[in-house]
């Protein structure tokens, strides 16, 4: 065990420190959940393509630095101290690229993730439907297979950043006559086709989160297939497992949160709060120690298999509990709207539903953690 | 960064847990209760290096630090040993070291037992001590047992044995202070491995019996309500494992930060421990609330070191005024 960093660490740090310092907008970027502030934040992410730091655990050849978990885990660390822009690209590059890394042909790697890394292409989820959300394996969305082209029709719902998104990745159902888990595939979707209606869906905080997506016979090549036809909940239970993972959220944005509730507690000292804002800081360090747990494990040939249930678990709980203490401190101030706790607050609200709601995870624990059944 | 243990430490640890499974079954933990601890045991850890593995190698042990020590004190939670391994071999063992070294030839082969006490009221296992190692004003005296007069105070953990010591003192031993503080934060930190330990046994028993107890046609633990209890349960201590083996760290290579990050494994552990056992107690029913079931043998030893060395209230309070 040495929990110091290696001169090459620590120069990689420098480097991502030195040119975050000169490249992050002084100016906060709008909201990406408006059409401004979505081309503000792609126009950042081909900012990261160009000096490499916007997949930097990607290989080389497709616009990475080929960085273990250590070294993707500083570039984070740097990223969030330096107050650079959320990621609108965040499932495209940490959910989907990890997955056609794996399970793509050479042609759909070189077709798709240089486009990912530049922010050519922002991509969002098509997992849930109207009646398959916690129970996923009920999806209808069927694709019907005519000559080289899918033919899909069906309804995808609550994909976040779908209102602006070019592409959609998600599963349909190809094979009407099998049932649950079975007979269907992972197919990747340009949103930009004829059949393929977006209609954007306000959220909790007002802003235009996530959308639904129609499709009315809308005709995607067969090449863009992923992985095997009929094997798509397998692809898809190795994305789910990457986003549940340490991929989602990295300790670093929990870390910030809590020096910002510090801040804040000095500010507005409540004795009443002070046990409320060490829990916080505590639980970022806490979670940050479980994630360089697991990438050691990892990087010494250990898998994550249910485990990372707890990881999601604690992140989504944890960060509810440093906006509430937040809100607590602000007192009759909390409830005014657009304040950036209030913000926050909702963005947490929703991490125990979505990536699987925590129930879910909870029986997975359960299930294979615990062999309860 | 490398957070992980070696191959030769984990197998150390499973040589270890295949011993106490042997020697310290439930059976045994429960004997404990009545005719205190047992000194063939000691010798049995004695002769594998356990009791001896802080001890420089100069005077026979293994010269191991807290990394080393972290997951072997986490085995003896898990198996509810009841014989003092935090107090000889965390932190009295060092304390010696720092001291000059006498004794310690005698500590590593089992010989000669210690125990300690830095300003708590009650000291644990001093019936079965050679030699106690007892603050007053601030400093560290080592005083014989044959010169020190004992007055049981029976814990809520039976198998956890201690005693008011009435003494008096005569020279302190020379322990620059500095030590004397770290003394603290030794024992804290075994304290949240061997939390670390019980946790995981409470949560192990009660999923055990979820599986075989039989309601409603079905086994409990496949009711949502059930799962979820010992999800939770799990969270707990899954959790504060990396934040007790990092504090190890911090203890052995002296980091600056080092009351913070024992401060944080104590605290985290012994909620774990905490959640374990109610946990524990609520799936198991009222089976559980009975003398019978082995489950209260863990709980017990739970909410005793989970006050022992700093409750959880108390190691936030201690973070929060280094952080805020």
């Amino acid at each position: 065990m040495d929990l110091t960093y290696t001169a090459a660490q620590v120069a990689f740090r420098d480097e991502a420190r030195d040119w975050l310092a000169t490249h992050v907008p002084t100016t906060p970027l709008a909201s990406f959940d408006t059409a401004e502030g979505f081309r503000q934040h792609r126009a950042w992410e081909a900012t990261l393509n160009q000096g490499r730091w916007s997949a930097v655990s990607w290989p080389e050849e497709y616009g990475g630095r080929g960085a273990d978990y250590i070294d993707w885990l500083i570039f984070e660390e740097e990223y969030y101290r330096s107050g650079a822009p959320g990621r609108v690209n965040q499932n495209g590059i940490f959910l989907l690229g990890p997955t056609l890394m794996e399970v793509g042909t050479p042609e759909q790697k070189a077709r798709f993730l240089p486009h990912m890394a530049a922010g050519d292409d922002i991509w969002c989820q098509g997992w849930s439907e109207p009646n398959a959300g916690s129970d996923l394996a009920g999806i209808r969305s069927r694709a019907t297979l005519d000559g080289d082209h899918w033919v899909l029709s069906g309804q995808k719902t609550w994909a976040s950043r779908g209102a602006f998104a070019d592409w959609m990745f998600g599963i349909f159902r190809t094979d009407p006559g099998a049932e649950r888990h079975r007979g269907l595939t992972f197919i990747l979707v340009p949103l930009d086709v004829a059949g393929v209606t977006v209609r954007p869906i306000a959220q909790l905080g007002g802003e235009t989160g996530f959308a639904e997506v129609f499709l009315d016979e809308a005709r995607v090549s067969v090449d863009c297939t992923l992985g095997e036809v009929g094997k798509g909940w397998q692809v898809a239970m190795a994305t789910a497992g990457f986003e549940r993972g340490i991929s989602l959220r990295s300790p670093e944005r929990f870390v910030m949160t809590a020096r910002r509730l510090i801040d804040l507690y000095r500010a507005r000292p409540n004795p009443d709060l002070r046990d409320d804002v060490v829990r916080g800081w505590m639980d970022a360090e806490a979670y940050k120690l479980h994630t360089y747990w697991t990438v050691s494990s990892l990087l010494e040939g250990g898998t994550v298999g249910a485990e990372a249930s707890l990881n999601k678990i604690f992140w989504s709980e944890m960060d509810i509990r440093m906006h509430a203490a937040a809100q607590s401190l602000l007192g009759a101030e909390a409830e005014l709207d657009g304040g950036a706790w209030l913000d926050g607050y909702f963005f947490a609200l929703a991490g125990p539903i979505y990536a699987g709601t925590n129930e879910i995870q909870r029986n997975i624990i359960a299930d294979r953690v615990l062999h309860l059944r | 960064v490398r957070f992980t243990f070696t191959a030769e430490q984990l197998e150390f640890r499973d040589a270890v847990s295949d011993l106490l499974q042997k020697q310290c079954t439930p059976a045994d933990v429960r004997a404990a209760w009545s005719v205190g601890c047992s000194t063939a045991r000691w010798k049995a850890l004695a002769d594998m290096g356990v009791v001896g593995l802080t001890v420089p190698a100069e005077y026979g042990g293994l010269g191991m630090d807290e990394v080393g020590l972290v997951l072997l004190l986490e085995e003896a939670g898990r198996a509810g040993l009841p014989e003092p391994l935090l107090e000889n071999t965390a932190v009295g063992v060092p304390l010696l070291a720092a001291a000059g070294g006498q004794w310690l030839d005698e500590v590593a082969t089992g010989s000669a037992i210690l125990t300690v006490n830095l300003g708590q009221p009650y000291v644990v296992g001093a019936d079965l001590a050679d030699l106690l190692l007892l603050e007053h004003q601030g400093a560290l005296h080592a005083v014989e047992r044959a010169d020190v007069e004992l007055t049981a105070r029976p814990s809520v953990d039976g198998a956890r044995r201690l005693f008011s010591v009435a003494w008096t003192p005569v020279t302190p031993l020379a322990i620059p202070a500095p030590e004397l503080d770290a003394a603290f934060d030794r024992g804290a930190l075994a304290a949240a491995a061997e939390l670390l330990g019980i946790s995981r046994r409470l949560i192990d028993m009660t999923a055990d019996y979820a599986r075989e107890r039989h309601q409603f046609g079905q086994p409990i633990g496949s009711f949502q309500a059930v799962k979820h209890h010992l999800a939770d349960a799990l969270l707990a201590v899954e959790l504060a494992r990396p934040v007790v083996y990092r504090a190890a760290w911090s203890v052995a290579a002296a980091d600056p930060e080092r009351g913070v990050h024992v401060s944080m494994a104590k605290a985290y552990a012994s909620d774990a421990a905490d959640r374990a056992a109610r946990v524990a107690l609520q799936v198991h029913g009222a089976i559980g609330y009975t003398w019978e079931c082995d489950i209260h043998l863990w709980m017990k030893k739970g909410w005793a070191l989970g006050a022992a060395w700093g409750d959880a209230a108390w190691h936030r309070r201690r973070v929060a005024d280094a952080v805020i």
